[in-house]
């Protein structure tokens, strides 16, 4: 057996407990708890006038009601704003339950509990909120319009006017041998985890301690936020994130409202409550992303070379922004892509709308960056000419440019400096799986089946792993158990595999040995959560610095037993041995028994390392100072900055002109996150990740009416592809390690689903030879486009015409 | 989610269960399928849930040369599997592989799509193009309805509250005719965003005696559409189909939804017509050539 897993296709672990039904989510938990529901707000903005329960008092097995007024202290406040910014002048967070207003669909006015979910609603039911309907702003371009305003007090709607600059971009456009200006928009959509949000809360009397189930992305987080608005000592609180149904971002923002108000129940009442949210509260309740304007100047030379790009965006955060402006930082930021601009200037003003918030949605701004610089690529080829890759080529950042300085700040506070990466090789690598060259001849050849053909790329370099850190704990028990925690919570992903491959390799221990445990703050209290594809990156090399921990210290204890010395010594299989001399080894788990001097003989491994025990020196204590029982190490990876993963899409698509039917026939992908842990999982990642980039280029979007009426609340109206609706994906790697972290590694999480909108909107234009301006788009809507008299077509297109009837 | 109380019985007899119908906001319940997500999401609350599934003698798929006679509990999956209405009446088979997924399928009936009267079902429409009727009974007796006196407006039908479908009848396909049913929906399983359904039938010359159309997703209530006019006359081989998608464009009046602009659905009317009736054509043909 070896134990030198890192970068194999190890099956996942977690899959067989998931795949058969014995998950352990958060509505598995506490069948006997009182059940809390929400009566939530029916319009997009309104004065509540009045609260009247009276008729669902006599509902039978009701337990309590809670309106705004029951609040006090800390919970009377507004919610956090979880990341400030100088540039968020006007940032606002609602209340956990309304008070006096309400600014979209879903918001919570009261929270009812009772015996059960069924009767909880009832109540909700017979609850009559009296609102005074107020004007309603929807959308980015009603928010700049400003006609009205979603809080009354800001009335130009703009939240924060985000800007960065890298030089003096009007005399460089000035100076551009050419300029292009255009505006397009792209949609909303959300993270639509299989498993809403949920909350169960037990309050113990006697020990005056709380125990959270939440379905969250950061545990330790939400726990600092309970014991901050309940007005209790941090050690009285335990959150544990159980198996999660997926998050994709929605759940890293916290603390959502029912996160406290249910532990607050749970106190108030000496009781179980359990709230699991259903699918129309987390269309209503939760968060979108996605929605933004964008205007685009680029200056550019007769070869397709940019000179400067001058980027302003109106981006949709909806009603509050609890997450400060990351999604907006993260756009302004990733837009540059693997590209080398002169010049860049970007503003991203962030507008209220009387709609449900915008918080990070897998890809987190990036695929709206994707599609602003790509299109732009897209109408540069266009302009002169020329292969929509060989304009991509010309401008890419070569692979000898590293560490490349964008003279940009990202989401963390820190420089836009790529670590390392290869973008010629990625595109090389992209032209070959899709077969570029080849694209006229497949053209030609749909042509005589009917239909219309197109080819469209996209590439994208990913900021991943920011800090500030993660820490990992590793334990090895007498049994040979190898115990692993970290406090980032897991949501599917295959952690538990790949962070046990991590300690199997580094600590010499076969993978069966190995039990990790995420996201549970009995065991791992410091943690800042799992997003902006940061797991492996933080705590896969936090989780190897404490291997490496266990394993110095193992070769310390057991160099002594064997009268070697610890470079002399190696772990395999479990076994620690003097390297060439087989035969004088001692098991790890007997180590692990040796390190604590206190070694009551409970157990067989207990008896075995009495052999190996040396009679203690009677002039030192048992533990030497600065030393430790057990076999244990704690450490912490904290990054200078994010690494940078970096990858390239490219989409073949056929269109039935006689229905205008969008078929995704290939795609390809060239993904680049350095060292690999685990191949299987990687591919997995970008999988789902193309899967929600073609949702979200093709099928899904939020259809609000005018009057913030989300009229597809439901997974038969909000269309989240099936697997029918997904392409098959031809993957490549490659692997530029990043040299900032101890493993190589970058982050995976999110890459798949960052260019879709830009390739497919790229291969839809080709195809039909008319300017796709507005994602997504359905059948529907295409058909509208090629049949608008005004609708431009692109010069592509023209030439293409020319060049037939010649 | 979660619905507003109910009272639930689920009778052994024909009998029992028309009494229970007979309280006020009393409701069927089949397969469920469109129901039980009514009632979760208190769109519908009624009183009384009247669980059919237990009635002896609704099972049942009838077949004969005069047409196929689907029982109120017959679920889509066992329909689309039957080889005997498939045979005399294609149509069956070839629209219940449409609808939705097969979980679905395998509890959903045939009868209860029809009853509820969703002008997005495919069996709706069905009924409607092979000129079909249904039974109901109800404490008054059992009458036959043909669907035009059915049909009353999307999700509505005429028979009362205390009535329920017992059976649905399909006339069985005439002799030198062919069939074809096609949808276009967003994802697969989906309610189409325009369906198509049509019989051609030929003359003893191999000419088109007479082709119609009825569509899903199009309209209020299922329509039938003749469409003969394009085409009548023509030796099969000539007959100009895309007249015929031409023509239906002009009978239809579809609505916008989120999914697709009525422009659009009178588009994919025109083409499904096209496409399905030059299917159905070639199968006459092949019948014919078979006689």
């Amino acid at each position: 057996m070896t134990t030198k897993l890192f970068g194999e296709p190890v099956r996942r672990r977690e899959d067989q407990r998931l795949i058969t039904g014995k998950g352990r989510y958060l509505d598995d938990i506490g069948h006997t708890a009182l059940a809390a529901a929400f009566v939530r707000s029916p319009h997009a903005h309104a004065r509540i006038t009045d609260i009247d329960v009276d008729e669902a008092l006599d509902v039978e097995g009701l337990v309590a009601i809670y309106t705004y007024e029951d609040l006090t202290g800390p919970m009377a406040e507004p919610l956090p704003v979880l990341i400030p910014h100088p540039q968020l002048h006007a940032p606002r967070t609602g209340f956990p339950l309304a008070n006096g207003e309400v600014n979209h669909v879903g918001e919570p006015v009261v929270m009812v509990v009772a015996t059960d979910r069924y009767v909880a609603e009832d109540a909700c039911d017979r609850i009559v909120v009296s609102y005074e309907e107020l004007p309603v702003v929807v959308g980015v371009d009603a928010a700049r319009a400003a006609e009205h305003a979603v809080h009354e007090e800001i009335p130009d709607n703009v939240a924060a006017r985000h800007h960065q600059e890298t030089g003096d971009v009007e005399p460089a456009l000035a100076a551009a041998p050419r300029t292009l200006s255009f505006t397009q928009y792209i949609e909303r959509s959300a993270c639509m985890p299989m498993e809403g949000k949920g909350v169960h809360a037990k309050w113990d009397a006697d020990d005056s301690s709380l125990r959270v189930y939440t379905s969250t992305q950061a545990s330790t987080s939400v726990r600092a936020a309970i014991a901050a608005k309940l007005k209790l000592s941090l050690d009285k609180v335990e959150v544990i994130a159980p198996d999660v149904g997926g998050g994709f971002g929605v759940k890293i923002v916290h603390p959502w409202p029912e996160e406290l108000l249910v532990p607050l129940a749970a106190i108030n009442l000496g009781r179980e409550v359990k709230w699991a949210e259903d699918r129309r509260e987390h269309f209503i309740g939760s968060a979108h992303e996605r929605q933004q304007r964008q205007e685009i100047t680029v200056g550019y030379d007769d070869d397709g070379r940019i000179t400067a790009l001058d980027v302003h965006i109106w981006h949709d955060n909806g009603a509050y922004t609890p997450y400060g402006i990351i999604v907006p930082i993260v756009t302004a930021t990733q837009l540059v892509g693997p590209y080398a601009l002169p010049v860049y200037r970007v503003v991203v003003e962030s507008v209220f709308t009387n709609t449900v918030i915008v918080t990070p949605y897998r890809g987190a701004g990036r695929p709206q960056g994707c599609y602003a610089m790509e299109r732009t690529m897209d109408r540069i080829a266009d302009d002169l000419g020329l292969d929509r890759a060989v304009v991509r080529e010309r401008n890419l950042i070569q692979a000898d440019q590293f560490p490349y300085d964008h003279r940009l700040t990202f989401q963390d506070g820190r420089p836009v400096i790529y670590d390392s990466g290869d973008y010629p090789g990625l595109l090389d690598k992209l032209r070959t799986l899709v077969g570029w060259s080849e694209a006229e001849h497949l053209r030609a050849d749909a042509a005589e089946r009917g239909k219309l053909l197109g080819v469209g790329m996209a590439l994208y370099v990913e900021g991943t792993g920011p800090g500030p850190y993660e820490g990992g704990h590793v334990q090895v028990l007498g049994s040979g158990k190898v115990l692993v925690s970290t406090g980032l919570t897991s949501q599917g992903q295959g952690h538990e595999t790949a962070f046990a491959q991590i300690v199997a390799s580094e600590l010499g221990v076969p993978i069966e040995d190995v039990e990790v445990t995420t996201g549970d703050t009995r065991r791992f209290g410091y943690a800042v959560g799992t997003f902006a594809s940061r797991a492996a990156v933080m705590s896969g090399n936090a989780i190897a610095l404490a291997a490496r921990g266990v394993r110095e210290k193992a070769l310390r204890i057991a160099a002594d037993v064997l009268e070697a010395a610890p470079e002399d010594l190696e772990i395999d299989a479990g076994l620690v041995q003097v390297k060439g001399v087989p035969g004088t080894s001692i098991p790890l788990r007997t180590v692990a028994v040796l390190s604590n001097p206190l070694r009551y003989a409970f157990d067989e491994a207990a008896k075995q390392a009495t052999q190996f025990a040396k009679a203690g020196d009677d002039d030192k204590p048992p533990v030497a100072v600065g030393d430790a029982p057990g076999l244990e190490h704690r450490d912490y990876y904290s990054p200078i900055r994010s690494t940078f993963a970096s990858g390239a899409h490219a989409a073949i698509v056929e269109i039935d002109p006689a229905t205008w039917e969008i078929d995704v026939v290939k795609y390809a992908v060239v993904h680049d996150c350095g060292n690999v842990v685990n191949p299987m999982i990687v591919e997995g990642q970008v999988h789902g990740g193309v899967a929600q980039g073609v949702g979200g280029a093709l099928y899904e979007r939020m259809a609000y009416d005018a009057d913030g009426q989300l009229q597809n609340a439901s997974f038969m109206d909000f269309l989240m592809p099936y697997a029918s609706e997904v392409p098959n994906i031809d993957i490549d790697h490659q692997q530029t390690p990043s040299p900032l972290n101890p493993l190589g590694i970058k982050g995976a999480g999110e890459a798949g689903v960052i260019p879709g909108t830009a390739a497919i909107a790229s291969a839809i234009e080709d195809a039909v030879g008319r300017r796709i301006a507005s994602m997504p788009i359905s059948p529907t809507e295409l058909y509208d486009l090629v049949r608008d008299p005004s609708s431009e077509r692109t010069a592509t297109a023209a030439r293409r015409e020319a060049g037939a009837m010649a | 989610m979660k619905p507003a109380p109910f009272r639930y019985a689920d009778p052994r007899a024909l009998d029992e269960a028309l009494a229970l119908l007979s309280e006020d906001g009393a409701k069927v319940l089949a397969g469920g399928q469109s129901l039980l997500p009514l009632l979760s999401m208190r769109l519908a609350a009624p009183a009384v849930l009247v669980d059919i599934n237990r009635v002896p003698g609704l099972d049942a798929i009838e077949v004969d040369d005069t047409g196929v006679r689907v029982g109120a509990l017959v679920r889509h999956s066992t329909l689309l599997a039957d080889e005997g209405a498939a045979r005399v009446q294609p149509l069956l088979a070839r629209a219940t592989a449409n609808v939705a997924h097969p979980a679905i399928r395998n509890r959903g009936t045939t009868v209860g799509s029809i009853a509820h009267a969703d002008p997005s079902g495919e069996m709706t429409s069905v009924l409607a193009l092979t000129d079909g009727t249904v039974t109901v009974a109800s404490a008054a007796g059992t009458e036959v309805l043909g669907w035009r006196d059915f049909f009353v407006g999307p999700l509505e039908t005429s028979i009362p509250g205390g009535a329920v479908v017992t059976s649905a009848f399909f006339p069985a396909l005439p002799q030198r005719s062919g069939t074809a049913f096609a949808e276009i929906a967003r994802r697969k399983g989906d309610y189409a965003v325009c369906g198509a359904g049509v019989v051609v039938t030929l003359d003893g010359d191999r000419r088109v005696e007479s082709a119609r159309a009825s569509y899903v997703s199009v309209g209020l209530t299922p329509e039938v559409h003749d469409l003969t006019d394009a085409v009548a006359g023509a030796p099969v081989e000539q007959a100009d189909w895309a007249a015929a998608g031409e023509l239906a464009r002009t009978l239809v009046d579809p609505d916008t939804d989120i999914h697709a602009s009525a422009d659009y659905r009178r588009l994919l009317v025109g083409v499904l017509t096209e496409r399905t009736l030059a299917s159905a054509a070639a199968e006459a043909v092949a019948g014919a050539t078979r006689e």
